[in-house]
């Protein structure tokens, strides 16, 4: 009975990452025939070049500010949807469509809003008189810009299901604990900071940990808006992979790049599962 | 000066068609130990809640040490609050949860483990303050509960059901411990139940509630001899009260009323013979089941409660003679249900 299933993983998970992992230790090139082992000579050769660190570097500046942007946004947003009002569930809706909708459309429409030409936002923040005719910055092509760019649209893209995660979190503390917090006399500010975030903390640690995997292996905003550029700023590891070994053809750096996340992304897993779980048992 | 009065306060949801609390106006007296009593669905959670400041009131007025509170918020009103989940804080130990209610009113840290130390002292958990509320049992977290409602010496305590998460016979001594608690507190105390006995044994007042309105408010004496209305006459007591149809009305007999003749009947009493269906026994007494026979009552089921050291023995389909004295028996209005006549105390 578990033998669909089990076909289903290895062709689906496990081939790919067998492929992966036999690409990083030979000398494969698209084009070429034959494997040859190398040892960890494509691993030596990546961390080596600046491309790779500054890219790992990023990598991390990217992952931390939209995750931190996210859990700040979507906690706000559930404080702000958690209670019953009027329209509640039709603005529950359009904060979802940035997750239902394909990714690609929504960093296509960002790519525009974004565009040096003809951009929306510039040419709002010029009739605000904000900025000065065709003196809007380019918010794609200047490094630091288009850093702050993706991580923007990327958090955006991520928010609508921390936010779920989170409002379902918010669902589960039973009425009667800030109820008697607010008996005990404790205000707004205290009431969330002391008894309903604390309390939030394993399922906040869920959604952390989706959110930083699906950042550290995400490409696709990157790809559409400025493709690791202006000058490889905005290149992040998985783009690096893809540009290397897809784009650039040596597949076995382009393997050795994405192998790299593997151990880091477990690690991350793991603690942040087990904060999780104390969390829970404390 | 009444700690809380409440006016004509009144609780209508926008759905229900009839209000959650009607028309409630009441008073504690200093120091009392005030129990609200109904079925579920009566509105003595909401009215509490009320007065805690956790719901608005539709009309009336809450008073409380004479101000009036309406438009105050639960942390302005310097009540407590004991919740039936007890709502302990999960993620805090049984100290920080005691030392809550004065770090939220800003209570210097040496003051707060002074007070937090005389809590924890005055229910027995200095043992048990490193503790956080899912190691401890059921007791432990009601005390835990306590603890941090008096810790800060509310001016009222407003309790929702304390007991009813606890095991039948840890209840009985929490019961106990709670009652002789609020007499040295000597704090106005509102007590929320549905449980008769809690209510009987630790009630100095009783205010009896059904769909929302008060029925009866009384000491525990008065409303179990002289129920206000049919409805207090069967919530009260177990078995119920009697209610036997006659020419003038509805007249009320609780079961130890219903006596059997032999060996009883000094007293100016109404004799009546009950055809027995079955007895229960229950150690101390017996409950008779049975159905009148015979005018004025005759086919209507009665309930006598009878001492076990009685000596008759009521065999099912025999007849035997009771007799009610005359002074206990109650009448009611047959379309108001409200009492006609006050005998006995009134």
């Amino acid at each position: 009975m578990l033998a669909p299933a089990i076909l289903y993983v290895v062709a689906l998970v496990g081939l790919p990452l067998f492929l992966a992992a036999l690409y990083s230790v030979g000398d494969v090139r698209i084009g070429s025939s034959g494997w040859r082992f190398v040892g960890l000579q494509n691993f030596r050769s990546v961390v080596s070049s600046p491309g790779f660190r500054r890219a790992l570097f990023d990598s991390f500046v990217f992952t931390v500010s939209a995750q931190a942007l996210v859990l700040v946004g979507a906690t706000l947003l559930a404080l702000a949807l958690k209670d019953s009002f009027r329209g509640r569930r039709s603005i529950r809706f359009v904060i979802l469509l940035p997750w239902v909708a394909p990714v690609s459309l929504g960093a296509i429409g960002w790519k525009w809003i974004l565009d040096s030409i003809y951009s929306v936002l510039s040419w709002v923040l010029v009739r605000l008189r904000l900025v000065e005719p065709f003196g809007a910055p380019m918010w794609l092509g200047e490094p630091r810009l288009a850093m702050l760019s993706v991580i923007l649209v990327h958090a955006w893209h991520m928010l609508p299901f921390a936010t779920v995660i989170l409002l379902a979190g918010w669902t589960a503390i039973p009425r009667d604990i800030p109820e008697a917090a607010e008996v005990d006399g404790a205000g707004f500010f205290r009431r969330l900071f002391a008894i309903e975030l604390p309390m939030m903390r394993p399922i906040m640690n869920v959604a952390l940990l989706f959110g930083v995997v699906f950042t550290f292996t995400d490409m696709t905003v990157i790809y559409i808006l400025t493709r690791g550029g202006p000058h490889d700023s905005t290149q992040v590891l998985p783009s690096l992979a893809f540009f290397t070994g897809i784009l650039g053809s040596d597949l076995a750096a382009g393997a050795a790049i994405s192998l790299f996340l593997v151990p880091l992304l477990g690690a991350a897993a793991v603690w942040i599962l087990r904060a999780a779980h104390r969390a829970e048992v404390a | 000066m009444a700690i809380l009065e409440t006016r004509n306060l009144t609780k209508i949801y926008p759905r229900a068609d009839i209000g959650a609390v009607a028309d409630v106006t009441l008073a504690t007296r200093e120091g009392e130990f005030l129990v609200l009593l109904g079925p579920s669905g009566s509105g003595k959670t909401t009215l509490l809640r009320m007065i805690a400041g956790l719901e608005t009131p539709t009309s009336g007025e809450i008073r409380i040490g004479g101000e009036l509170v309406n438009d105050r918020t639960p942390r302005e009103r310097g009540i407590a609050m004991v919740f039936q989940s007890y709502a302990l804080y999960p993620h805090l130990t049984v100290l920080e949860n005691i030392e809550f209610p004065l770090k939220s009113r800003g209570v210097p840290k040496a003051a707060r483990i002074e007070k937090a130390g005389w809590a924890a002292g005055l229910l027995g958990l200095v043992a048990l303050l490193e503790r956080k509320p899912r190691q401890l049992s059921g007791g432990e977290r009601q005390r835990v509960a306590l603890a941090r409602a008096i810790v800060r010496e509310p001016s009222l305590f407003l309790l929702d059901e304390p007991l009813s998460n606890l095991d039948a016979k840890l209840r009985a001594t929490a019961r106990e411990e709670l009652e002789q608690f609020q007499k040295r507190m000597g704090t106005t105390t509102v007590y929320v139940t549905h449980d008769q006995v809690e209510a009987m044994a630790m009630g100095d007042r009783i205010v009896v509630m059904n769909l929302g309105r008060v029925r009866q408010i009384g000491t525990p004496a008065e409303v179990y001899d002289d129920p206000a209305d049919t409805f207090v006459a069967t919530f009260l007591g177990s078995p119920p009260m009697n209610l036997l149809e006659a020419p003038d009305g509805v007249i009320g007999v609780r079961p130890e009323h219903l006596m059997p003749a032999e060996g009883g009947g000094r007293d100016a009493s109404r004799r009546v013979a009950l055809r027995v269906s079955h007895e229960e026994y229950l150690g101390a007494e017996r409950i008779v089941y049975g159905a009148f026979e015979g005018p004025p009552f005759a086919g209507q089921r009665g309930v006598s409660r009878v001492a076990s050291t009685h000596a008759v023995h009521f065999a099912p389909g025999s007849v035997h003679e009771f007799v009610i004295p005359e002074r206990h028996v109650r009448t009611f209005d047959r379309q108001t249900g409200l009492a006609t006549r006050r005998a006995g105390r009134a």
